[in-house]
């Protein structure tokens, strides 16, 4: 058959093909004939057929059938050959198919080969593709060649035997004799990827880093011989003696320097003479610095470094150049929570890079501003913050929205403020908060008793604005459900009262009902704030009609809700007054989080309001609940304050909002096998009905094996004469609680 | 740790990838897309670095790139690189293919890809940097060029003697 063609005439044929299809063609073909081609064996033009099946891999064609002759390939005599297989098993194979074991035998030997390019092919090789099994059997080796004088194949060495250590932690021990002398190398390249491989020791066991520290010293003799000499013209970039070797250096000094006094400081003259002494104008010198700022604040430096270090980085931040920004206010990210107050003195030039054009920038800037917020600067922060939502692209939106509200609910100067800045987050970004943000403020909008005309003022004037944000519709549905009264009585006395009658508030609230904008949550919260007008309205009548053409809607928890709502009408009247009575002031959660509870007052209906909270993330303590028939346990669960970090304690609350007593109430709960429970005794065992009282108990958890916590729950208790037995599963514990 | 190094156009076509890794094909390919996407949405005056996309590691890598008139030199890095060290390493790996290959262009990339990863492999070794001398490279590569080439001089006077006494053999057939 004919001789394969060159990859060369592969490549230019390919680039005549004018659509996928064509290109797709030339490939099959030639793939076809490259298969052919290995069938008959033939050694000579093996390696030309490996070296396109390459090509053709990485326009993303399958090329696995190339596999096997990668490795008669590296069996081969010759280098050349010996090259493409070995770059064909670094770019074919990996540790999932079992034929890269069969390179284990040639690897070994061309580990001990006279050509050192040779070794140093199957050091390659094996640094970056050696299975465990390889790096087991092959470490002898490597260890060897780690030893050896040649320069070339030492520095490979090393970087094997990080990726050896990589993958079988074990063998750390087995390098340490060798790495003995390595830093007394002079040539770069090997003093470069020692300390790379002493880094990744130093990384990985803290007996090695306290073995290391004693290599202070030296290192910093190596790092000041760099500063001091002269030019050196096969070390120079951009006029610095080898920056990469430096930074390196600073690096590793950084790892052994950290929570130790010692040797912390010997390095502080070092680190102030790179500090003051490297040039900045190329980005180079800056790589250096920013090191240098790096270590110095992660080591215990004296303070006067410190300063030194965070005076370097508010230079950076106006740089011109964007990657020394960026770059800046990373470190300062990471510094900001040790050197609050030095980091606030730079806000101004923080708070600029917020109008950056640059989307990385302006990212990092508005998680450095979020962590700059303080009880001062809240008032001048939040205008910028609010500025910045109202400009910013819609990726950022949510994170945004989230961070103020955190920051205002630490930091809010007042209650008028807090309600001003939510509402102009949902009026800015109202569909990209999340959405366990509508509970918050309404529970924030419940307990500003004081606040309640303003609010619902306010929120009825943006609903004549703007219906499409539905955050902002929900929680202004909700208000004017609990507080219309107010809004048609014009009591508002922190502005200036609107003239509104009951029909134009109806009219609104019905809008929501049809309009197509609304979402199916928007209108359950539409339907009962136009039910809970009826106790406040006068206009029963229209109200009825509302409620009674929702019986038949489609849309299953709307016709649901209509269905009761009339019942409440027909049928229990009387009560219809205390079931839609003004919400009590809910009990403050967490403060810093955004998962809150909110009670319900229906009676059969669990489906008014029922937020399942998600549990937030980062809290110190948080509340999982649920609700079954008008009963509702809440959870709370605490983990900070006990001596042994395995128990979690658990308190639950049970509150009964229906109209007869709980009585002879019992919880029992039980957990997996790995846990191991403890139930204190319960405060009670009745739990009084409309929510006079709860009953609370204790439990607590232990969880040496830091799974997640789970529990099954059984309640008994004799309702209205009846006995009652509930189970339920809880598993939505919060991550703190067993982690 | 460098996770991946990918050069392609400005159009998306991969010009060299290599991944330090391990991923499916189907992934790869992926990666390169997602990157391309990615990068070529950048302005020319911003800075050089990027969050990594979702398939290569989210927000915990970054992609440091380059752009040098036709092509994109991108590397994706965890946390354990200095950006700016990075930044200097594309531009010593980019000058010293100009050296190689005297004027390097995307042509030479595209037809010499076996080249580009023999230089790549003399600078970053298992997704850690190797060498960063310039010379020292070139005087490796070099040396390595020349085994290369003494074995296909070797390979080409084996045929030629093959040839001639098969020719000497069929002419004293003949006569």
């Amino acid at each position: 058959m004919p001789a394969p063609i060159r990859l060369r005439e592969l490549i230019r044929t390919i680039r005549t093909a004018r659509t996928q299809a064509e290109e797709r063609e030339m490939i099959q073909k030639e793939c076809a004939a490259i298969r052919s081609s290995f069938r008959e064996e033939d050694n000579t033009y093996r390696c030309r057929n490996v070296a396109k099946l390459l090509y053709m891999h990485m326009l993303g064609y399958p090329a696995h059938f190339g596999q096997l002759e990668c490795l008669k390939l590296i069996a081969s005599q010759k280098f050349t050959d010996k090259r493409i297989g070995y770059l064909g098993a670094m770019l074919l194979l990996d540790e999932r198919q079992d034929v890269h074991l069969l390179m284990t035998n040639c690897i070994k030997n061309d580990l001990n080969h006279s050509t050192q390019y040779v070794q140093g092919l199957a050091l390659c090789t094996l640094g970056c593709m050696g299975s465990s099994e390889m790096c087991r059997d092959l470490a002898g080796e490597v260890e060897k060649l780690l030893k050896t004088s040649n320069s070339y194949l030492r520095k490979k060495a090393a970087l094997c035997a990080v990726h050896v250590i990589r993958k079988v932690p074990e063998l750390m021990e087995m390098f340490l004799p060798a790495t003995k002398n390595l830093l007394s190398e002079k040539n770069h390249g090997v003093l470069h990827t020692s300390v790379v491989l002493l880094t990744e020791m130093c990384e990985r066991s803290p007996d090695m880093l306290s073995h290391f520290r004693k290599l202070v010293p030296q290192l910093v003799r190596i790092l000041k011989n760099l500063i001091m000499s002269g030019y050196s013209p096969e070390h120079d970039v951009s006029g610095i003696s080898d920056p990469f070797l430096q930074v390196r250096i600073l690096r590793l000094l950084r790892i052994l320097g950290k929570g130790d006094d010692d040797s912390s400081e010997a390095m502080n003259d070092i680190l102030a003479q790179v500090a003051t002494n490297t040039e900045t104008s190329k980005n180079v010198g800056n790589a250096i610095l920013y090191e240098t700022v790096l270590t110095i604040m992660d080591i215990k430096s004296e303070s006067g470094l410190r300063v030194l270090a965070i005076n370097i980085l508010g230079r950076f931040l106006l740089n011109n150049d964007k990657n020394i920004r960026y770059v800046a206010l990373t470190s300062l990210l990471k510094t900001v929570q040790t050197d609050h107050n030095a980091v606030q003195r730079h806000r101004s030039t923080i708070v600029d890079c917020l109008k950056d054009l640059d989307v990385s920038i302006k990212r990092r800037a508005m998680e450095l501003s979020f962590a700059l917020v303080n009880g001062n600067n809240i008032r001048g922060m939040m205008k910028e913050l609010l500025y910045f939502l109202d400009s910013c692209d819609p990726d950022f939106k949510a994170d945004c929205a989230s961070g103020i509200f955190l920051a205002a609910e630490k930091y809010a100067p007042s209650k008028r403020w807090h309600i001003d800045t939510i509402m102009r987050v949902l009026t800015t970004a109202g569909s990209y908060v999340r959405d366990d943000s509508v509970p918050n403020l309404i529970q924030l909008i419940t307990n500003s008793v004081e606040m309640h005309a303003y609010t619902v003022q306010r929120l009825y004037k943006a609903l004549l604005d703007d219906i499409s944000q539905q955050p902002l519709v929900q929680v202004a549905s909700w208000c004017i459900g609990e507080y219309g009264d107010l809004l048609v009585s014009g009591q508002c006395e922190e502005e200036e009262p609107i003239q509104v009658s009951e029909d134009e508030v109806l009219d609104v609230l019905e809008g929501l009902l049809v309009s197509n904008l609304s979402t199916p949550v928007t209108r359950g919260y539409s339907l009962t704030a136009i039910m809970k007008l009826s106790t406040r309205f006068s206009s029963l009548n229209r109200i009825k009609k509302v409620v009674s053409i929702y019986g038949s809607s489609i849309d299953v928890e709307l016709q649901q809700r209509a269905v009761e709502y009339n019942a409440l009408f027909k049928k229990y009247d009387h009560m219809r007054p205390a079931l839609l009575e003004r919400m009590p002031i809910m009990e403050k959660t967490a403060t810093n989080g955004p998962s809150e509870t909110v009670q319900t007052n229906g009676e059969t209906d669990s489906t008014i309001l029922d937020t399942k909270h998600l549990p937030s993330i980062s809290q110190p303590a948080s509340q999982v609940g649920f609700l079954k028939h008008g009963f509702s346990i809440q959870t709370c669960a605490h983990f900070r304050s006990n001596p042994n970090p395995n128990i979690a304690v658990i308190t639950i609350h049970a509150t009964n909002s229906t109209e007869a007593d709980m009585t002879e109430f019992v919880f029992q709960a039980a957990v997996p096998k790995t846990f191991q429970l403890q139930l204190l005794s319960p405060s009670s065992n009745v739990v009084p009905a409309f929510n006079q009282g709860s009953v609370t108990q204790v439990i607590r958890v232990l969880n040496p094996q830091k799974q997640q916590l789970r529990m099954r729950i059984k309640l008994t208790y004799t309702h209205k004469g009846s006995p009652v037995q509930d189970l339920a599963e809880v598993n939505n514990f919060p991550p703190q609680s067993w982690q | 740790m460098i996770k991946a190094i990918l050069i392609f156009n400005n159009h998306g076509k991969p010009r060299m990838s290599k991944f330090y890794e391990h991923y499916t094909e189907d992934t790869e390919q992926q990666i390169i897309r997602e990157t391309f996407h990615l990068v070529s949405k950048r302005d020319e005056n911003v800075c050089n670095f990027l969050e990594g996309g979702l398939l290569i590691g989210g927000s915990e890598n970054k992609l440091i790139y380059r752009h040098y008139a036709t092509l994109y030199f991108v590397f994706c890095v965890d946390s354990s690189e200095s950006e700016l060290g990075i930044l200097d390493l594309i531009q010593v790996f980019v000058e010293t293919l100009d050296k190689c290959f005297e004027n390097v262009c995307e042509l030479d990339l595209i037809f010499h890809l076996d080249k580009v990863h023999n230089i790549l492999a003399e600078m970053v070794m298992g997704g850690m940097v190797l060498e960063t001398n310039m010379s020292e490279i070139i005087t490796q590569v070099e040396a390595q060029g020349k085994m290369e080439k003494s074995e296909t001089l070797t390979l080409l006077f084996i045929c030629q003697s093959m040839r001639q006494s098969q020719a000497s053999r069929f002419s004293s057939k003949i006569s």
